[in-house]
């Protein structure tokens, strides 16, 4: 009796050190992996700060009006953002390359969706990014013609306009992630057709002396010009 | 529409290309860019051809008519204008053929084509002396070709800038800022760096054209002033001649973003390819010049002064976010405080406009954004800085005007240390 218990224990513990000498191995190339990532990662974030100093990044992004929701937020900069954001992605890439060598059942499949998800992920982040590049652009010309046209509420205009764009962009990043797609192009379609119909409404029957009275201003003011064009020659 | 057809080496089309082989050489090129001109460009064009007859018979001469796509049938018109009754009349014939060529450059106005098209004729044609007369130059007389062309005939200078007899408040964009700051740059008072009708010799039109500015949108739409600025700093001899009354012409509201476009957009635009001849100069030398520098006409004009006040605050409330980028605090505050007047005491002063200028000029160099958009920003403050110009000058004679002109350069020939730090990076 006391013999077979000793030797079920003896089974074990060579069970155990087979498996442990058969894990060893596995996790130090997790380690090694894990290292070798973070070199890689930290390298890539070096190129990538200068890469981004160089094309006056920050600037960019202020101009998209990314700096300004950053610091909303209370975050760093946009290039500091970025270059930890790739940091991140690169290292945990390696890491789960590295998880992947311990051959753990049901950790493949979900690593490899992570792999096929980071394309689409920054696919939509260059998206979003040109997305708020261009809201900003075209508000603030939207902005500027308005208000050299002397018409009325300009900021309301570029307001408006930044919104559309921003509204249109946010339903394409998020078609482009695979989240909630459908809904999200269902309430962009709602909203858009709202945002329309409300303004359709708003200026044509409740602000029907509004419209008649901008009319009239407009058409009398540009037969106002024609005669008297402008009074100040520039050149 | 037609389509317009160019030689693969050249930007002429062929047609005009075989046009311009059939002349030969000439003596004299007179470059008349037009777009929709029908209205105005027969008589224009009779009064050059009168001009070569009586100053210029025994030269070659060709007129190059460069059109933009009119649909007026203004290049129609150029070329049907018939000198057979002036020879009758005035008892004067050329001793060789006058040519009249018009060629259409593209289906749209550009004036950066239209001239690189004259030059690349004067070019080929190895004119020795160019001339270039707006089609809007209505008022203009014979003895302009003359007052243009003899200097650099003559060869004793290489570009001929006009001066004019003008309405005090005609020209406040250059009154107001393009002639002091390019004064204060480059040290040359040259009363009319954008000009319309201007000359210049066969080799300072071929050392434009050769120059790599065509492709920049900036340089295409405000060639003239380009012309100017590229000929100070390729240090061409210039000099001005006055040619007499230059009428009001009226312009929309709408019209002055253009016009900031062609001057203000060229003249910032040269700052950083120039900035070591710029930086360099100091004070300012007259420009010698034949006949009266200036002169101005004092007729009562309307304006409407209201306008004008309410598009500058309405500017400076509603552009907070543009400025908040272009202008420094301090500038942007003051702003503010003067957009706040009563419009009895309402005044844009010289050094809050010099220093705003100098603002947009290096906001404009480091592209602080779309460049096109701080030209746009600069219109309501140019409408408010306008305003006091002629709140100034309005019951005051040529002389108070000119004083406040010459206080204006003043100032900005002052302010030039404030820009040079900015443009440094030290303020």
């Amino acid at each position: 009796m006391r013999e077979m218990i000793v030797d079920e224990l003896t089974q074990a513990m060579h069970g155990i050190s087979r498996g442990f000498a058969h894990f060893l191995p596995r996790l130090i190339v997790l380690v090694i992996i894990g290292f070798v990532g973070w070199v890689v990662a930290y390298a890539l974030k070096l190129a990538l700060r200068s890469i981004l100093r160089l094309l006056k990044f920050d600037k960019l992004s202020e101009n998209a009006g990314a700096s300004q929701l950053l610091s909303k937020a209370g975050l760093p900069s946009a290039t500091e953002v970025l270059i930890q954001f790739a940091f991140g992605v690169a290292w945990l890439g390696f890491i789960l390359l590295g998880v992947s060598v311990l051959g753990v059942f049901g950790l493949q499949e979900q690593i490899g969706r992570f792999f096929l998800f980071l394309p689409r992920l920054f696919v939509a982040l260059f998206i979003l990014f040109v997305g708020l590049l261009a809201a900003s652009f075209f508000s603030r010309a939207a902005l500027l013609a308005a208000v050299n046209s002397n018409l009325p509420s300009p900021r309301l205009l570029g307001i408006a306009i930044r919104s559309i764009i921003i509204v249109f962009v946010l339903s394409m990043v998020f078609e482009e992630l695979g989240v909630a797609d459908q809904t999200m192009l269902l309430a962009f379609g709602i909203a858009f057709g709202a945002l329309m119909l409300g303004l359709a409404l708003a200026f044509g029957i409740g602000g029907q002396d509004l419209a008649r009275q901008f009319l009239e201003k407009r058409f009398v003011r540009e037969k106002e010009d024609e005669g008297r064009k402008d009074e100040l020659s520039p050149l | 529409m037609k389509k317009v057809r160019t030689a693969d080496d050249s930007i002429l089309t062929d047609e005009f290309l075989r046009q311009l082989i059939n002349v030969g050489e000439v003596d004299i090129l007179v470059g008349l860019p037009t777009h929709n001109n029908a209205k105005t460009i027969a008589p224009i064009v009779a009064t050059i051809q009168a001009g070569l007859l009586t100053y210029f018979p025994r030269d070659r001469a060709a007129i190059i008519n460069a059109d933009g796509g009119s649909q007026d049938g203004t290049p129609e018109l150029v070329l049907n204008a018939a000198i057979d009754d002036l020879r009758r009349r005035s008892n004067v014939s050329a001793l060789r053929t006058m040519h009249v060529i018009s060629t259409q450059y593209a289906s749209s106005p550009t004036r950066g084509d239209a001239l690189r098209s004259i030059l690349a004729a004067g070019e080929l044609l190895r004119a020795k002396a160019c001339v270039i007369v707006s089609p809007e130059s209505t008022q203009i007389k014979t003895d302009w070709l003359t007052k243009l062309l003899r200097p650099v005939y003559a060869e004793e200078v290489d570009l001929v800038l006009p001066t004019y007899s003008r309405h005090k408040f005609d020209g406040i964009l250059l009154t107001n800022l393009l002639y002091p700051m390019t004064r204060a740059l480059y040290g040359l008072r040259i009363r009319e760096p954008y000009a319309l009708d201007f000359a210049f010799s066969g080799p300072l039109g071929s050392q434009f054209l050769a120059q790599n500015a065509w492709q920049d949108e900036t340089a295409r739409a405000g060639s003239e002033t380009y012309f100017t600025l590229n000929s100070i700093a390729g240090h061409a001899r210039i000099c001005q001649s006055f040619l007499g009354t230059r009428e009001h012409v009226e312009r929309r509201s709408s019209d002055l973003i253009p016009a900031l476009r062609q001057t203000v957009g060229a003249l910032f635009s040269s700052l950083g390819p120039h900035m070591t001849l710029w930086s360099a100069a100091t004070g300012s030398q007259p420009v010698p010049t034949i006949g009266p520098e200036r002169e101005f006409t004092l007729e009562p004009l309307r304006v409407n002064r209201k306008r004008l006040r309410e598009m500058f605050s309405t500017g400076v409330a509603e552009l907070e976010s543009v400025f908040q980028t272009i202008l420094s605090t301090s500038t942007l505050e003051e702003l503010r405080r003067i957009a706040r007047l009563e419009e009895g005491v309402f005044r844009y002063p010289a050094e809050l406009w010099v220093k705003t200028i100098y603002e947009f000029a290096v906001a404009y160099h480091k592209a602080v954004i779309s460049r096109d958009h701080i030209l746009q920003a600069l219109a309501p403050l140019f409408r408010g800085r306008a305003l006091t110009f002629l709140v100034e000058n309005r019951n005051g004679p040529a002389e108070t005007v000119e004083n406040n002109i010459e206080a204006l350069c003043l100032e900005f020939e002052r302010g030039k240390p404030y820009l040079l730090a900015l443009w440094n990076g030290r303020e």
